[in-house]
């Protein structure tokens, strides 16, 4: 791949200067599934109403603003009548979500902005938007989504380390029994076995129909502010303790060749920087576009060995209730819905409010999120009386 | 093989050139005047330098399979007979990845690692699609 000399490790700034400074104070979903009715903007001020709601504010004490999958910012603010002196729309893919929030807390802490909402709406499922197809730079090859890509990157990683498609199953069946347990999970009530996994529909092999994500409409909203004024609102505050970045664009628009192990390795900077270690951590959330993703996640941020990630997986260590790491306990991607991140963050605070019901982590007190793309990301949040 | 209904490809100022010697037969690679390195896709600079000193090579055409996939979704019309369709990722022996097709090879005579090699079979209205194939 060209540039040869990737990134190892990022310039870790201790103690973090946004450590603990910023907190989620509203959180707001809707329902996810098909629902041509609306668009992404009725559906983002549906989640963002709920998130304001939540955190007992009115859109008057909102003075930034980041919304993402909707078309324009403008309007979006125009509809819900904000007027920010922060404002952005940030580009579509998932790996925006962490970029969002990172450009939030950044906001607040150096005063930009006091009180940022940050809105994300989808309505992929009724415009039935397609991740493939079109012209791109191997179109004439037949090679297209990002599906694809993770299943090119499956195939070497079988190759090099002697993983199964078959370990790919116990990610979808955890993630699939958590959904299970979430009554508003697009694939509640559908419990899945590691049989049905392997036996799916092939998409793209070794990838089948179980490896990859629910496409739906819905939207998600996250109010942040400063931990400070954070303490006078509703909800119990969440705290931002540590975020880590580092990104790597020399693959040349082709698969990983590395399966982001160096950059996510280069985030393992997030504990220094939150202050506190992985034992600390209760439960994850993983960005799970394709299974795949899980698998790397997990080896990058060193949770087990490169390699070794289908032997940590088995029997069910990323399942609630029997696993020390509860992973993606909404369903995720895979089995509640794709809302690239975001949902999967919002799933992290209100494991951390308590709010989960039957899915909830017993004395869940800090939560990590982990992306692996060629923005290589993950935050730790935790409780404010953790 | 059905290269004629394959999606064309995006031409730019850069790869104009890559997609002419493809026409004639040629694999074609930028290199870095600096570092000698090859890079792809075509560009305004080379990646290591940043700069704009760079020449193009004719490449040997040859490398190993880096990995490979089937795909049974469709996405182009195009190809639609030739599912369940392979695409390969071959790492060629100048450096770059092409993400390309095979010929003459059963997506489950695949081996990672297998020496492969360039075709010039046909393509699309006006092009040459590069596809690879065992090494002679």
């Amino acid at each position: 791949m060209p540039p040869d000399t990737r990134p190892q490790s990022p310039a870790v700034h201790l103690p973090w200067p946004l450590r603990d400074k910023v907190a989620f104070v509203g959180i707001g979903t809707t329902r996810y599934g098909n629902f041509p009715e609306t668009d992404s903007y009725g559906l983002g001020c549906e989640a963002l109403n709920a998130a304001l709601d939540d955190a007992g504010l009115t859109t008057a004490e909102i003075d930034g603003l980041i919304v993402n999958r909707i078309p324009s910012y403008e309007r979006f603010a125009e509809m819900m009548g904000i007027n920010p002196q922060f404002c952005l729309l940030t580009e579509a893919p998932g790996r925006f979500s962490g970029v969002s929030l990172a450009l939030a807390a950044q906001a607040i802490v150096t005063g930009a902005a006091k009180t940022v909402a940050l809105v994300y709406g989808n309505n992929g499922r009724s415009v039935r938007m397609l991740y493939g197809g079109g012209d791109s730079q191997w179109s004439p090859w037949g090679m297209t989504s990002p599906g694809a890509i993770h299943a090119m990157m499956w195939q070497r990683h079988m190759h090099d380390f002697g993983t199964k498609h078959g370990d790919l199953g116990e990610v979808s069946v955890a993630f699939r029994h958590h959904a299970t347990l979430n009554p508003v999970a697009v694939m509640h009530g559908k419990p899945i076995t590691l049989e049905e996994h392997a036996t799916a529909r092939p998409i793209c092999e070794p990838l089948k129909l179980l490896d990859y994500c629910l496409i739906n409409d819905g939207a998600v909203a996250w109010i942040m502010t400063s931990a400070e004024r954070a303490k006078d609102l509703k909800r119990p505050p969440v705290l931002l303790s540590g975020y880590a970045r580092q990104d790597c664009f020399a693959y040349g628009s082709a698969p990983a060749d590395d399966y982001w192990y160096p950059t996510l390795s280069a985030c393992r900077s997030v504990y220094d920087r939150a202050g506190f270690g992985r034992d600390d951590i209760q439960g994850l959330g993983i960005y799970d576009n394709f299974t795949p993703t899980v698998m790397f996640s997990l080896e990058g941020l060193g949770f087990c060995k490169q390699g070794e990630s289908g032997e940590f997986v088995k029997g069910g260590t990323l399942r609630l209730g029997t696993g020390r790491w509860p992973t993606n306990t909404s369903g995720g991607h895979l089995s509640d819905s794709y809302m690239q991140g975001w949902g999967i963050i919002a799933e992290c605070v209100r494991q951390l409010r308590g709010d989960c019901g039957e899915r909830q982590i017993p004395n869940a007190r800090a939560m990590q999120y982990i992306c692996a793309t060629h923005i290589a990301q993950s935050l730790i949040l935790r409780r404010a009386d953790a | 093989m059905t290269l004629s209904t394959r999606p064309k490809p995006l031409l730019d100022n850069w790869n104009k050139p890559f997609w002419a010697a493809c026409a004639e037969g040629r694999l074609t690679l930028q290199r870095c005047k600096a570092t000698g390195k090859c890079f792809f896709p075509p560009a305004p600079v080379s990646p290591f330098t940043g700069r704009p000193e760079w020449e193009w090579i004719t490449a040997s055409g040859c490398g190993t399979l880096w990995s490979f996939v089937v795909f049974h979704q469709s996405y182009f019309p195009g190809m639609r007979d030739e599912l369940p369709y392979p695409v390969v990722m071959v790492k060629l022996d100048e450096g770059p990845y092409l993400l390309t097709n095979i010929e003459g090879l059963a997506p489950e005579d695949l081996k990672i690692g297998m020496r492969m090699a360039v075709r010039f079979l046909g393509g699309p209205e006006g092009f040459v699609l590069p596809q690879f194939g065992p090494e002679a």
